[in-house]
């Protein structure tokens, strides 16, 4: 499992290097940065000065190497556009879409499971087939079409709910949250619902469908011959069987997650990252963007190598660690 | 007491295309202790028969007529959790291929221990301990720790052991064993074969074993039901039905086994193919492939004759008597 770890450690440093380069790669692509700096009529010598002093005479490689140091320290320098830290910028927003894509992501588990299994086991009822057109109108509406279709609905219509912000927010230390006041709470309702819709209707079908194929399997028909009882067979025996393809989805997809809520934040005026990336693109704030890239890539990663980690705890053929039988 | 009876049970699977029935017309009788081998080729409805004894047909499939008792007591009509508790507590069932047999994310411990205490009323460590004894009575070296390893750290042979330790562990008093040395190595069959009989001495559990591996009937069974498309053909005592079968089909399976000694060019084997399931003749469904058919085969089906021990359906031992 250590081997296992390191092996995954040293495969994510090279990702990340890789998404360090291309985000590097994206300030070259906004032409030469000394440009903008230095006045319409400056001479040669003082554009050569400035670009002396922030080192870009230097090679390219060296530049790279630099800005992978400070990147690994949290430093992307100063967003071009309000010259603040954007390593701050970042910070005051990562907590509103962490919240949103964490109460999405809860939501999705906590309703796709159960009601896979139900349409699972089920599948000729009332309830199992109503959900599972609903689930594919869930599945091909686009998510912004939804959003505003649930401002209608909640805000405007019967105006239950907010229609953008976070509502009324605590800080605990650096971190500002929605969860500890009502405003902030039904304010957090119709974006995450709207941010969720995907994943639950994705998670739901393919419980049912992982659930329907597990059920056909020998190692079911055995325990059903066994007299095993149908509480235990469809939710220790098959579940956890199901759970591991799931699984891999779902990792992979809160990575989604994460990068849909830019539509999601836009919709519904969150103050997250996903706006203040959105902003950055119409500004050309290539310190914003590149910092964002190299942050969203870095929770692809831990997700990922966590999915990859959680597979050995539901499945024992993966932990290669064990002595293996005699075989 | 007759432990099992099976009478006239017909199995019918009821499609778009109209009805077809699986097996028809099967019965047949079982002794506490015995083994009965049940054999014929693929599709000949064995395997239908031992899930319709255990209630583990799956629709569109059902039972549409006959009866299934255990000792006396009906069980083809219970209510699907009356029937459940049979199983496995009275009717155990081993599979054919181990190697999916098992839940592979459960230790064999767990398996074992949940259902021990689903039929018997145990404490956790009771059964554990039951447990690693009956790892041990199939021959699992070192049960104590190998209780707590999952499947795939087990041979395949080893894990037929573990299957049929999950059939006996609430001692059943009939165990249906459907084709349970199929997907092993030639060598592991024998083994497996020998604890299964051996197994069957000490508990006293009655076996129905089905296979199409005459070989196994030959040195396992005490008597062996032929089945051919849906129905039994020959029933009898296995060293009788060996030396002398009756019916031509049991004849021709006789005739079909490789022998060790000079061979003959080539194997004999029966000409043509068993009928499927929606196509079976009017008379007798062996008499297009039969070599001794005559007029009423054709026409007329010939019912099973004779005793629960020793009986054949053919006209050539009812209208011709030997």
């Amino acid at each position: 499992m250590l081997g296992f770890l390191v092996r995954r450690v040293i495969q994510s440093v090279f990702v990340m290097l890789a998404v360090a380069l291309i985000a590097f790669l994206m300030f070259r692509f906004m032409g030469d940065p000394v440009n903008s700096m230095v006045a319409e009529n400056a001479s040669t010598e003082e554009r050569a000065a400035v670009r002396e002093r922030l080192g870009l005479d230097q090679p390219l490689w060296l530049q790279y190497g630099r800005f992978v140091a400070r990147a690994a320290q949290g430093d992307f320098g100063l967003s071009w556009r309000n010259a603040r830290p954007v390593s701050t910028l970042l910070a005051e927003r990562f907590p509103a879409t962490a919240e949103l894509v964490l109460v999405a992501a809860v939501l999705s588990l906590v309703l796709g499971i159960p009601l896979g299994i139900l349409t699972a086991l089920r599948p000729r009822s009332f309830p199992a087939q109503s959900l599972q057109l609903i689930s594919l109108i869930g599945i091909s509406l686009p998510t912004f079409v939804t959003g505003i279709l649930l401002i209608l609905v909640f805000s405007v219509w019967l105006g239950w709910l907010p229609s953008f912000g976070r509502g009324d927010v605590v800080d605990i230390g650096w971190w500002s949250t929605g969860f500890f006041t009502l405003a902030g709470l039904k304010a957090l309702i119709l974006p995450s619902i709207m941010l969720c819709l995907f994943q639950l209707t994705l998670i739901m079908r393919l419980v049912r469908a992982e659930m329907l194929e597990v059920l056909r399997t020998d190692y079911i028909k055995f325990a059903r011959a066994r007299g095993l009882s149908n509480r235990s067979i469809h939710f220790r025996h098959a579940l956890k069987n199901t759970l591991i393809p799931v699984i891999t989805i779902f990792g992979l997809q809160l990575g989604g997650l994460i990068a849909f809520a830019i539509v999601t934040e836009t919709v519904f005026q969150w103050p997250g990252m996903g706006a203040l990336f959105i902003q950055a693109v119409s500004f050309g704030d290539v310190p914003v963007m590149a910092a964002y890239l190299v942050l969203v890539s870095l929770i692809f990663v831990i997700i990922n190598t966590t999915v990859d980690l959680l597979y050995a705890v539901l499945d024992p053929r993966l932990r290669v660690d064990g002595a293996r039988g005699a075989h | 007491m007759t432990l099992l009876s099976v009478k006239n049970l017909t199995v019918a699977f009821f499609g778009r295309s109209g009805t077809v029935n699986a097996i028809e017309d099967v019965s047949l009788e079982l002794e506490p202790g015995e083994i009965l081998g049940m054999v014929g080729e693929s599709g000949a409805g064995k395997s239908m028969t031992g899930a319709a004894i255990i209630g583990l047909i799956e629709p569109p499939g059902r039972i549409s007529a006959g009866e299934i008792r255990l000792e006396g007591e009906r069980i083809d009509n219970l209510p699907p959790e009356a029937i459940r508790r049979i199983r496995g507590r009275r009717i155990g069932a081993i599979f054919q291929d181990p190697l999916t047999s098992l839940n592979p994310v459960l230790t064999v411990g767990e398996q074992l221990i949940e259902t021990i205490r689903t039929h018997l009323k145990l404490p956790r460590e009771a059964a554990r301990a039951r447990a690693i004894d009956w790892l041990r009575r199939v021959g699992i070296p070192a049960p104590e720790a190998r209780i707590d390893t999952y499947p795939h750290q087990y041979s395949g042979g080893m894990r037929q052991r573990v299957v049929i330790a999950l059939a006996l562990c609430a001692e059943p008093r009939l165990v249906i064993a459907d084709e349970p040395t199929t997907a092993l190595d030639v060598s592991v069959q024998a083994q497996v074969i020998a604890l299964l009989r051996q197994l069957a001495r000490e508990t006293g559990v009655a076996v129905i074993l089905v296979t199409h591996d005459m070989g196994v009937i030959a040195e396992t069974a005490d008597r062996v039901a032929v089945m051919y498309a849906g129905r039994i053909v020959e029933v009898g005592p296995v060293a009788e039905v060996l030396r002398a079968p009756r019916h031509p089909y049991t004849s021709g399976l006789m005739a079909s086994i490789p022998r060790i000694g000079p061979r003959p060019e080539v194997l004999p084997q029966i000409e043509g193919a068993m009928p499927r399931p929606h196509a079976r003749p009017p008379g007798c469904a062996f008499a297009p492939r039969c070599p001794h058919r005559f007029v009423p085969c054709t026409d007329e089906r010939p019912e099973l004759t004779g005793t629960p021990v020793r009986s054949v359906a053919c006209h050539l031992t009812t209208e011709v008597p030997a």
